[in-house]
């Protein structure tokens, strides 16, 4: 056996075993099969909002409707057309009244699920410094339903607000009613119109003027219910002169059948702030014959509005069987910086299109891509980005660099760039590269004493520096580890 | 007891259906310095690659004991966690990861196939300064990308360094001195010959005779057509340096 075929086939091997794929045993509440207006009204009324939301979600679903067949055909993906009539849109951890006001009236059942997942709930184990819980504040997103949010009261203190979004509907509807949709309209594209007619939750965040927020914000995304999508909206609001870190995580139980994730996220920089988002993304990718998993829809769009704002974008993508993504940065504000780092592994069956888009629109505003792909199995990786310069945007600046990392000969690595640029003045500069993990590397480590998953697990790592180096320190571990093992199993 | 820690009988490999060693016979004791020479094509680089493990080298007959173990059974890294270390004549690059990485997590890897503790951080980094002191390298050469953007004479040099990191109780030089000027060659033999030790056997797989100026080799035996032509001492180097390997080639 060729060190190369034994390498893939350890990949292939190691890719099987999904470590998240366990499913929650808990009652749950859901909305009727299918999708009409009564649902949309269904769960407006379950989450008690206002009319002005329930119009708005209506608005959005009939936008969707007139949108209907037609989906996004243009991304380098494949698969049988979805029935959107077949899915459950709202699922939800059956509880007595209101949602938990502690985390003592969480189902202890969730908490050992969240326990399970290393994720620190319990905010008196982050406050005792029990090993592993580090200094970040989490909200829980269960399903349909944000199950818990920890620090609340300490982030309170300096006037951050960091809540499921349904809570901010009620508690600060004045914010979310004129931010929600403004960078991201309903009709925006078919799957930002579905999740605008039945988000169900997601969090919300907003740090007030000049506060740089104390703490890492994260949410953890769990999809748990069968024949559920998921449909989280977040929105990210930094004031003037604010800075805020936030990171994403997201896993799902191991099933045959497709589960459709369709998220929007907004993020709004006003003058002279800053917001870092960086997810981790580890859905439940399907098993080798490409049976099952997650399709990964997604919109990511962040708003550069105030002058010297900046908004930058992390990815690590190793989970779903089909990714659809392009966190994209409008540059409004003169001098905004619009930043984009990913890496995404596609192996077994995985299809992943995905990219950015830096709109420059303002003046001197400038524009960073580093994009890693790494295929492996049969999986099909694709960048596509578009930067556009616009004609007011003088002095723009763009630096794109995507590299393709293949392992083994079953798999494509695919670059789709997009440049368009209307200003005579603007510099926009692309590099992009494609390798193997040659025999020779593979060959040079095992002589040293690694085995193939160290040698591959080295190799990658080393392939992905550059946007690892972006992710905060407590997270960048943590994704060389899912990196391990979405390729080989372990890091040496 | 007096069992060579290298013994090579009649081993035969092909490379791509192509016969390149014809029956090898070779013994390395602990403590002893081989010289293999040979002309271009005798089948040296042939050799080290099938004593390391590499893949596309199929041995057809013979066996290759190491330290009682039959070494052609066992993986590449099986065969280093036992201190087998080849010096590559083509250094690879690994882009992104930087020296004192690699390096640590080879040592620590082999360390963990032997059942012994890792090295930690501040140990390696200890060990590290003093090893490239020796070698006459800059620090912050640890903190550059293995091989990428190293200069011949650099890679050759990380291959000494890596080397005397890991301890090997076999190494095998292949062609550790082709493109090295005259300075960078006196390093590399000093680091060379500061790994000579009764525990360690050294086989230097070299074209020239320049080196062995430097490393003065215990034995030295000349590889023609696949096959140990003659074998002598240090006296047979220089006869080589004079009459050239002409009288050993194929006819």
């Amino acid at each position: 056996m060729t060190p190369l075929r034994e390498t893939v086939e350890t990949v292939e091997r190691a890719s099987g075993e999904y470590r998240y794929g366990f499913v929650t045993d808990i009652e749950t509440e859901r909305a009727p099969t299918g999708l009409n207006e009564e649902i949309v009204r269904f769960i407006s009324a379950k989450k008690e909002e206002p009319e002005w939301l329930l119009e708005w979600r209506l608005k959005a679903f009939r936008m969707w409707l007139g949108l209907e067949d037609r989906e996004p055909r243009w991304a380098n993906v494949h698969f049988p057309k979805i029935d959107f009539q077949e899915a459950c849109y709202y699922a939800a951890p059956k509880q007595e009244g209101d949602g938990p006001a502690s985390l003592d009236e969480v189902d202890p059942e969730l908490l050992r699920t969240y326990e399970k997942l290393g994720i620190p709930l319990r905010e008196q184990e982050v406050l005792a410094g029990v090993a592993g819980a580090g200094n970040v504040a989490v909200d829980a997103v269960f399903d349909s339903v944000s199950v818990a949010t920890t620090f609340k009261d300490k982030l309170a203190e300096m006037g951050v607000i960091f809540c499921p979004i349904s809570e901010a509907v009620r508690d600060h509807p004045e914010l979310v009613r004129k931010y929600l949709g403004s960078v991201v309209p309903q009709g925006d594209n078919f799957y930002a119109a579905l999740n605008s007619a039945v988000f169900s939750d997601g969090s919300f965040v907003y740090v007030p003027k000049g506060v740089q927020c104390p703490m890492e914000l994260s949410t953890y995304f769990r999809i748990n219910a069968q024949g559920t999508g998921q449909f989280e909206r977040t929105l990210i609001i930094a004031d003037e002169g604010s800075r805020v870190s936030y990171l994403e995580g997201c896993t799902a139980p191991q099933r045959d059948e497709n589960q459709l994730h369709a998220a929007v996220v907004e993020l709004v920089a006003l003058k002279d702030a800053e917001i870092k988002y960086s997810t981790v993304q580890n859905w439940y990718p399907g098993d080798a014959e490409g049976k099952g998993g997650i399709y990964n829809f997604v919109t990511k769009r962040g708003a550069c509005r105030g002058a010297d704002s900046k908004i930058s974008w992390t990815q690590v993508e190793t989970g779903s069987a089909i990714t659809w993504k392009y966190p994209s940065v409008l540059l409004q504000g003169d001098r905004s910086i619009g930043e984009f780092y990913s890496v995404a592994i596609s192996n077994l069956r995985q299809q992943a299109d995905t990219g950015t888009k830096m709109i420059h629109l303002g003046r001197d505003t400038r524009s960073t891509i580093i994009s890693k792909g790494i295929s492996a199995g049969r999986g099909q990786q694709t960048y596509r980005g578009l930067v556009r310069v616009q004609p007011k945007a003088g002095g723009a600046r763009n630096f794109t660099q995507c590299d393709s990392l293949l392992i083994g000969d079953t798999c494509g690595g695919h670059t789709v760039p997009y440049i368009d640029v209307r200003h005579p003045g603007a510099e926009v500069a692309h590099e992009a590269t494609t390798s193997r993990i040659s025999d020779a590397q593979l060959f040079y480590c095992r002589q040293r004493g690694l085995d193939p998953e160290e040698a591959v697990s080295m190799i990658v790592n080393g392939f992905c520096r550059d946007v690892l180096q972006q992710l905060p320190m407590e997270f960048a571990v943590e994704a060389q580890k899912l990196l391990g093992i979405s390729l080989e199993g372990a890091v040496g | 007891m007096s069992e060579p820690l290298l013994t090579i009988r009649n081993l035969r490999a092909s490379v791509d259906d192509k016969e390149v060693l014809k029956g090898i016979d070779l013994s390395v004791a602990a403590g002893e310095v081989a010289a293999i020479m040979g002309p271009n094509g005798s089948g040296k680089s042939t050799l080290s690659n099938v004593l390391a493990g590499r893949d596309g080298y199929e041995v057809t007959d013979g066996e290759v004991r190491y330290d009682g173990q039959d070494l052609l059974a066992m993986e590449p890294e099986e065969r280093a966690a036992t201190g087998v270390f080849m010096a590559f004549q083509y250094p690879v690059e690994i882009p992104g990861v930087v020296n004192a990485t690699f390096t640590r997590t080879a040592l620590n890897a082999q360390r963990k196939a032997r059942d012994e503790s890792a090295i930690d951080a501040i140990d390696f980094l200890k060990r590290a300064r003093a090893t490239l002191a020796r070698l006459e390298m800059d620090e912050d050469f640890l903190r550059r990308d293995v091989n990428a953007g190293f200069s011949g004479g650099e890679k050759k040099r990380n291959e000494i360094f890596q080397m005397a990191m890991l301890e090997p109780r076999l190494a095998i030089l292949d062609e550790t001195d082709s493109g090295l000027d005259i300075d960078a060659l006196r390093i590399v033999a000093t680091g060379v010959n500061a790994m000579r030790n009764p525990e360690r056997a050294l086989v230097v797989i070299t074209h020239y005779q320049r080196l062995l100026e430097y490393v003065v080799p215990d034995s030295v035996h000349v590889l023609a057509d696949g096959r140990i032509a003659r074998s002598g001492d240090r006296e047979l180097a220089l006869e080589l340096e004079r009459a050239g390997y002409a009288a050993f080639q194929p006819a």
